[in-house]
């Protein structure tokens, strides 16, 4: 499940062998490191980029990076693991991030959260088995004004209940 | 660009605006509709309120009406009383409707924009029921003092023309052609202008230091980071009015030196970043950015840089690690990042709402800013008020207004029928305000003086139901996984920290335990690195220093006052409310909720109860209590 069954078949620039979909990410992160110049302080940059592409961050395409950025790898896996955004398991479809700022807080954002992990049977951080829904917390997406708040994905849902979120779920099902 | 470009461009966008700006012209008495605009908001919360919607219903109805002509539709950003979106307002009338929806938009459409009449039914409306018409009518905002946020709300955020047309970038103009960068200095001491960012480092001073510093390699770094949970000023500004950050970045990098700007942005806010960019080509295309602005000599570009999701990346040396794309940990200071930063050369910081404030400055005058707000941190502050507030959104009040005025008069105090608790501000460095202290003017030092810090600025209210143990628990938890984990005292003083409060709030603590838990706050305060550490302690100590009883009561009498900390609440069914729908007994892990014989009711066996409240979360009756 984790990224590392994909060392293997990854090394150089592994895209020749798949799908031409998969041959079309590697150009688009490989245009993102020209577009930086190769260069190291890019990183965290660059990694965003490939998380967009790629979903999560593969075993393949962080090495891939370390190398065009002539970064050790041991670095681009610190920095990987230091940064809460960055994944390196796949995310489901869609992510579920329900904030756990102060002003969704007060405001009973714990009970929505419980009403999340008992309606997709997951807890926190966990992905559901059919690889629809991941569920994470976040600190404050910056909306406490309409608090209780959670992001699917990019979409956010605001003043949030309790019922809101069989309803919410509803609407990605 | 030359400066009389500029100035000309500013007067050809000012009549493109006149409607707006209420330089209202003769009305044509021979045209079959009034000219008007109808400003929607594209603020952070309207947008997820389905503004994109009501903008569609808008254009279609006005062109369905033949209205295309006369009625300029404009995506403006947040207007500041987010939970009232959608929020459109009608200029000139200068008429605000909340809770627009695209169905609305047509009744707004036929009523007002073809009939010349208000839609009362959609005007926002005060505790009894009196209507109101304008902004300026509500409480909420006529109590404020717009200076950072004068064009959140009125402008589009993506044209930079509509931002030329309210006197933007005429500050640098003024600064490159009648100032020497000494004298910029000179207004922004004059000001008294402090860092907006947390610390309150007086900006004139920081930017005198970074003149001095060896050049010409120097870098200006504005700081978006704004991690602190409950707060989303620097959001709101640098999604409505990008080109005021960048316009005070140009100044601080003409009066210190420097000709390289780096703008570091949370992760979290796609929405900023977009219209940041949008706003760096613009300038750049009208040569506002880049060599020789306006014709100067002065070159100056900047670039976005994305976090990542870190909390201690606000922190300044932590931010510079994070631009050259490392860990973003905090390192000892001496040497500042002004001796040596980014790449080893001198970088000075800002806060984005730090450098919002400097383009009126320069335009107007430090002494004008100096005589705004409390004399010892002069000017104004802008506030995201959150939590359990009638009104809640972004507000600027001048520095000095009292908590009080901001909670009640501005926020409308706390809905349902609930009493007023406490307010925190500055997040998990700050601490509680309670109802005791609520005429403490808000500034720097009053704040400091009772336990709490201005901090960036956000600012929750909390109700009788909040448990203070509780909500110290909470900011706890956030310094544990934010602590970047270099230093002990607050890698694993922050742990210890939070398994006492949570000893607390289960009923299982001794008074030795909090003891120990006193002690340590002073421990973790005194001996870790950076900030993050050293302010951790900060909610635990200004909850314990204005709440000691609610302390006392969980460790000594097992109860939460407020029958929050789950542990220590008993649950029971209220038998004349429940109506026996089986739904909490169906959701009980424990199975401990029977039915009692022969009723159609339920009870709960308290013996096997784990105190998880799923009982009380899905029961739809208020039958299940918890004491
Ligand atoms: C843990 C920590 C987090 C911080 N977060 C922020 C932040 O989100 N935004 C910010 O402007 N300053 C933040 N600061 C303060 C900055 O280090 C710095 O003092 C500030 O950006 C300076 O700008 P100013 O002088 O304009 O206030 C933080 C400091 C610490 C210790
Ligand atoms: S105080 Fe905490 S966040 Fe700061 S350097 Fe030490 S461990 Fe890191
Ligand atoms: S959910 Fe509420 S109403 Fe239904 S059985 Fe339980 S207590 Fe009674
Ligand atoms: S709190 Fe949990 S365990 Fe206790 S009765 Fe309610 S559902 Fe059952
Ligand atoms: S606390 Fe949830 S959006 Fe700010």
């Amino acid at each position: 499940m984790t990224s590392l069954s994909n060392v293997t078949k990854g090394i150089s620039r592994s895209g020749a062998s798949t799908a031409p979909y998969e041959q079309a990410l590697w150009q688009e992160l490989s245009a993102a490191i020209e577009f930086y110049h190769h260069a190291p302080d890019a990183l965290i940059q660059v990694l965003h980029r490939a998380q967009e592409l790629f979903g999560y961050l593969r075993e393949d395409v962080v090495q891939y990076i370390a190398r065009e950025l002539r970064l050790p790898i041991s670095r681009v896996h610190g920095v990987i693991g230091f940064y809460s955004f960055f994944s390196r398991i796949p995310q489901g479809k869609y992510t579920i991030s329900v904030c756990m700022g102060t002003g969704c807080y007060v405001k009973g954002a714990d009970q929505i959260l419980r009403g999340f992990e008992k309606a997709l049977n997951i807890r926190a951080g966990q992905t559901t088995p059919d690889g629809r829904f991941s569920l994470r917390c976040v600190r404050c997406v910056g909306a406490c004004g309409v608090a209780p708040v959670a992001m699917v994905g990019n979409d956010l849902h605001t003043n949030l209940k309790i019922d809101s979120v069989k309803k919410v779920l509803k609407a990605y099902k | 660009m030359t400066l009389n470009e500029l100035l000309e461009w500013r007067d050809r966008a000012r009549k493109a605006m006149e409607l707006r700006l209420g330089e209202v012209p003769p009305s044509d008495p021979g045209a079959p509709f009034k000219r008007r605009e109808v400003l929607i908001c594209a603020g952070g919360a309207c947008v997820s309120c389905g503004n994109a919607a009501v903008i569609t219903a808008f254009r279609d109805n006005i062109a369905k009406r033949g209205l295309s002509d006369y009625v300029k539709v404009v995506e403006t950003g947040c207007v500041g009383c987010c939970d009232l979106g959608v929020v459109i307002i009608v200029m000139p009338d200068n008429v605000l409707y909340r809770k627009v929806t695209a169905t609305d938009a047509r009744t707004i459409v036929e009523k007002h924009l073809v009939g010349n009449e208000i839609v009362t039914e959609l005007l926002h409306t005060g505790e009894n029921g009196e209507p109101y018409k304008s902004p300026g009518d509500m409480p909420f905002f006529n109590k404020q003092l717009k200076i950072v946020l004068e064009n959140c709300g009125l402008i589009d955020p993506q044209s930079i023309g509509e931002y030329v047309a309210r006197d933007g970038y005429q500050a640098l103009g003024k600064a490159l052609f009648e100032m020497d960068p000494q004298e910029v200095i000179q207004e922004v001491l004059a000001s008294g202008l402090r860092g907006r960012g947390g610390g309150g480092f007086p900006t004139g001073r920081k930017w005198s230091i970074m003149a001095a510093a060896p050049g010409p390699e120097k870098y200006i770094v504005c700081n978006g980071d704004e991690g602190d949970p409950g707060a989303f000023m620097d959001r709101s500004v640098l999604e409505s009015d990008p080109h005021r950050v960048l316009e005070g970045m140009l100044l601080a990098g003409y009066a210190t030196g420097s000709h390289k700007g780096v703008l570091y942005v949370r992760a979290e806010y796609p929405l900023a970043i977009k219209r940041l960019q949008i706003a760096i080509d613009q300038a750049r295309e009208k040569g506002l950015l880049g060599e020789r602005i306006l014709g100067s000599d002065f070159g100056f570009d900047v670039e976005i840089r994305v976090g990542a999701g870190a909390f201690v990346c606000g922190e300044e040396t932590a931010l510079l690690a994070s631009v050259e794309g490392k860990r973003g940990q905090p390192r000892p200071r001496p040497p500042f990042p002004m001796q040596s930063g980014l790449y080893g050369k001198p970088t000075m910081i800002n806060n984005v709402e730090t450098f919002a404030n400097v383009p009126p400055i320069i335009r107007n005058g430090g002494a004008w800013y100096s005589k705004i707000g409390s004399p010892r941190s002069p000017g104004t502050k802008v506030f995201a008020l959150a939590g359990k507030l009638v009104s809640t959104g972004l507000v600027e009040v001048p520095t000095g207004t009292t908590l009080r005025e901001i909670v009640f008069d501005i926020g409308g105090g706390v809905p349902g029928g609930h009493q007023f608790k406490a307010a925190q501000t500055g997040g998990p460095s700050g601490g509680c305000i309670p109802a005791a202290h609520l005429d403490t003017p808000l500034d720097f030092d009053s704040l400091q003086s009772i336990g709490s810090i201005m901090g960036s600025g956000g600012l929750i209210v909390m109700d009788e139901t909040a448990c203070m143990v509780d909500v110290a628990r909470f900011f706890m938890e956030f310094c544990v996984d934010e602590s970047c984990g270099k230093c002990p005292p607050c890698r694993v003083g922050t742990q210890q920290l939070y398994h006492m409060l949570t000893k607390i709030t289960n009923g299982t603590a001794t008074e030795r335990d909090y003891q120990n838990l006193q002690e340590l706050c002073n421990v973790v305060r005194s001996a870790s690195l950076c900030g993050l550490g050293m302010t951790a302690p900060n909610p635990v100590q200004s909850t314990i220093r204005h709440f000691r009883e609610e302390y006392e009561a969980h460790i000594f009498n097992h109860r939460c006052p407020s029958g929050v900390c789950r542990k220590l609440l008993t649950f029971s069914i209220d038998q004349d409310k429940c109506t026996g729908c089986s739904l909490c007994a169906r959701n009980c892990p424990a199975s401990c909720i029977e039915k009692v014989d022969g009723l159609k009711k339920y009870t709960i066996d308290s013996s096997k109860c784990i105190h998880c409240s799923a009982c009380f979360d899905v029961c739809r009756f208020d039958a299940v209590l918890k004491v």
